[in-house]
């Protein structure tokens, strides 16, 4: 276990580095962040001093190494605009965005895994085939077009549910503002979870249905039925578990790219998330907070990933965390 | 009366390509703790007959006549439920592959556990000892530990046995072992086919021994089918079949077998191969391999002649019983 972890660590390390290399040396091409720093008022040479005091005139390595230096106390400098830490104003917005990929996840959870396995053991019937053929479709469908659809039905239409930004939050222990606590919270979290949602809700449908058909097909299923067992269990323990170990592999994969797919969905909700505050970022030319962004986006993946590896360990016998593959 | 009894047999897979008969006319009987033997060549239809006793053929496959009749019910035709209280508690199967009938993520105890609680109410702990019981019955080493290990923790031998106590667990009255040996390493094959043997032949279970291995069939074995194509083409009991087959097709079995060989010459493989369920050919399915291939065998579908205790579907048997012109036919072709 504790080998998993070390191992773990040094990996996460390996890829923090590269991604912090990768962020860093692409925001040369993000444009001047003096122009949105000082007005048309000042002067070339008072810009080049500022350069030469900003160390932009410093060759790559050095501003990285300077840059990296910083970085690994905590400290991405400092946002341009909101002239405050970089580090914190994301960490500032990470909760918004951690829910909504949160009320993401279980809206998939919840209809993927039923649906799937439903499809999977029920093949011929008309619901399966329905199934499939609106995931081709819903797969096919843009983000954008599924929010405002959602928003005309139910926000503008119908007026069950509001269209824009977080609603009522309420603070958690100093530092993470929460929707969920509140019926107005959760109100506002569900259309865009939904959007966030469509992405990804087909491709787990697909999915599962896929694993658990071959799974059914598979000799110790069929053992199973020659043993008496209920369908029931053979559907639910035999079947189910060995369904799972692929789709989390996946899935767990998937989830930290909803993260990058929050940058929509914020916008499109003004929700006050990272992924909106990214974009602002770049229209900005915010270089510090953009490179920011990419590292927590990074950082996240990395523990989605760990997290992942940990619960396939657990719910598969044949892995053995300790080490030896 | 027979413990089970069935009575032509027909088993469909319906493709694309129009239904398949993966099964023609199968009828045969087996008595309480008797031990027959199914041989034939490969794809001759044996695994699907064993799946079809118990109804469990995977789609598209299914009955489409006949009846099996197993204490006065017709599995062909019974309710799912009804179906699963027999299946596993009455009659029990035993795969082929060790290392692919275990589920990987149970435990071997939750795999036993379970089997004895679809069938009687019994608490865990009951189960728990009644598999102990059966494990040490097929020999394992440390059974105990055994319950909370995976498969994967275990040698194919090892799930072998694992899988032929979870076959007994219920004292059942018939026991369909589909080549339960042919996956396992040569060295261990015997000793597991005698365990098997020993145990069944202890709680008096009929045993159903699909094989492709003539050898152990003629050992161990009371009567004996052999299957080509789908049918039945010879039954009765063991030892007539192994010292006079009737039908050139066992003959053909018998001469391959490396016992009948003379020491130093070739082994006698019948020529050709098993034709595909496709396309078998009219008349008996045989002819095209057959030595003593004569018209009407081309055109007619052999019935089924009592020879001797036996019963034997070709033309060839069927006219030296009935008619006299055959002989004459016969003597020509020597
Ligand atoms: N699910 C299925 N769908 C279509 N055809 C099938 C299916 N299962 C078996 N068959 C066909 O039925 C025939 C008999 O197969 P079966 O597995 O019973 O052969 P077998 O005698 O057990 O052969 P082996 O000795 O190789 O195990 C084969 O031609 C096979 O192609
Ligand atoms: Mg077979």
């Amino acid at each position: 276990m504790i080998a998993f972890f070390v191992k773990r660590f040094f990996q996460a390390v390996v890829v923090m580095f590269v991604i912090s290399l990768i962020s860093f040396s692409i925001q040369d091409n993000l444009g001047d962040p003096l122009r949105e720093l000082v007005g048309q008022a000042v002067s070339e040479e008072e810009r080049q001093t500022m350069r030469d005091e900003m160390g932009l005139n410093d060759p790559f390595l050095v501003q990285y190494l300077r840059f990296a230096k910083k970085a690994v106390q905590g400290d991405l400098g400092n946002s341009y605009f909101f002239k405050k830490p970089a580090f914190e104003v994301i960490m500032k917005k990470l909760p918004a965005t951690l829910e909504l990929v949160f009320g993401a996840t279980i809206i998939i959870v919840l209809f993927s895994v039923p649906i799937g396995v439903y499809s999977a053991i029920h093949p011929e019937k008309w619901f399966s085939k329905t199934v499939m053929g609106l995931s081709i479709v819903g797969i096919s469908i843009p983000v954008f077009l599924t929010a405002i659809g959602l928003i005309y039905l139910f926000a503008i239409e119908l007026n069950w549910l509001p269209s824009y930004g977080r609603g009522e939050t309420t603070s958690v222990m100093g530092f993470w503002e929460t929707g969920l606590l509140s019926a107005d919270g959760l109100r506002h979290l569900i259309l865009p979870s939904f959007t966030l949602a469509s992405i990804m809700l087909p491709l787990f449908i697909r999915l599962i249905r896929a694993e658990m058909m071959e799974v059914l097909q598979s000799e110790y299923v069929k053992f199973a039925w020659a043993k008496g067992i209920s369908p029931r269990r053979i559907y639910f323990v035999h079947a189910l578990k060995n369904t799972m170990l692929p789709v989390i592999t996946v899935g767990g994969v998937q989830i930290g790219t909803m993260v990058a797919y929050t940058i929509l969905t914020e916008t499109v909700f003004q929700w006050p998330g990272m992924g909106f505050l990214f974009l602002e970022a770049v229209n900005r030319v915010d270089t510090p907070l953009i490179v920011a962004y990419l590292i927590v986006v990074g950082a996240i993946f990395v523990v989605t990933n760990t997290l992942v590896d940990l619960i396939y360990g657990l719910v598969n016998p044949t892995v053995n965390l300790a080490g030896k593959k | 009366m027979p413990l089970l009894e069935v009575n032509n047999l027909e088993v469909c897979f319906g493709l694309r390509s129009g239904a398949v008969k993966a099964l023609r006319d199968v009828s045969f009987t087996l008595e309480r703790g008797e031990r027959l033997g199914v041989v034939g060549e490969s794809g001759a239809g044996k695994s699907v007959l064993g799946f079809s006793i118990i109804n469990l053929l995977s789609r598209p496959g299914h009955i489409s006549a006949g009846n099996v009749n197993f204490e006065g019910k017709d599995l062909a035709s019974l309710a799912p439920e009804e179906l699963r209280s027999i299946r596993g508690n009455r009659i029990s199967m035993i795969f082929q592959d060790p290392m692919m009938t275990l589920n990987p993520v149970l435990t071997i105890g939750v795999q036993m556990v379970e089997c004895l609680q679809a069938h009687r109410q019994i608490s865990t702990s009951d189960a728990k000892r009644i598999a102990l019981k059966r494990l040490q019955q097929v020999q394992i080493p440390s059974a105990e530990k055994r319950l909370d290990q995976y498969p994967h923790e275990l040698s194919g031998g090892m799930r072998q046995r694992i899988v032929i106590a979870i076959g007994l667990l219920l004292d059942p009255d018939i026991i369909i072992a589909d080549e339960p040996t042919t996956a396992l390493d040569v060295t261990i094959q015997a000793e597991i086919m005698d365990l098997m043997l020993n145990l069944c032949e202890q709680n008096n279970v009929a045993l159903i021994l699909i094989t492709h291995d003539l050898g152990v069939v003629s050992q161990v074995t009371q009567r004996m089918l052999v299957m080509y194509a789908g049918r039945i083409i010879e039954q009765g009991p063991t030892k007539e079949i192994i010292n006079d087959a009737q039908h050139p097709y066992t003959q053909g079995l018998m001469n391959a077998l490396p016992q009948m060989a003379i020491p130093g010459q070739k082994l006698n493989q019948i020529k050709g191969t098993m034709p595909p369920l496709q396309n078998i050919p009219t008349g008996c399915s045989f002819n095209p391999r057959c030595e003593y291939v004569m018209d009407i065998c081309t055109k007619k579908l052999p019935p089924f002649t009592q020879s001797g205790n036996c019963l034997v579907a070709c033309h060839m048997v069927a006219d030296s019983q009935h008619g006299p012109q055959q002989e004459k036919l016969r003597s020509e072709e020597v």
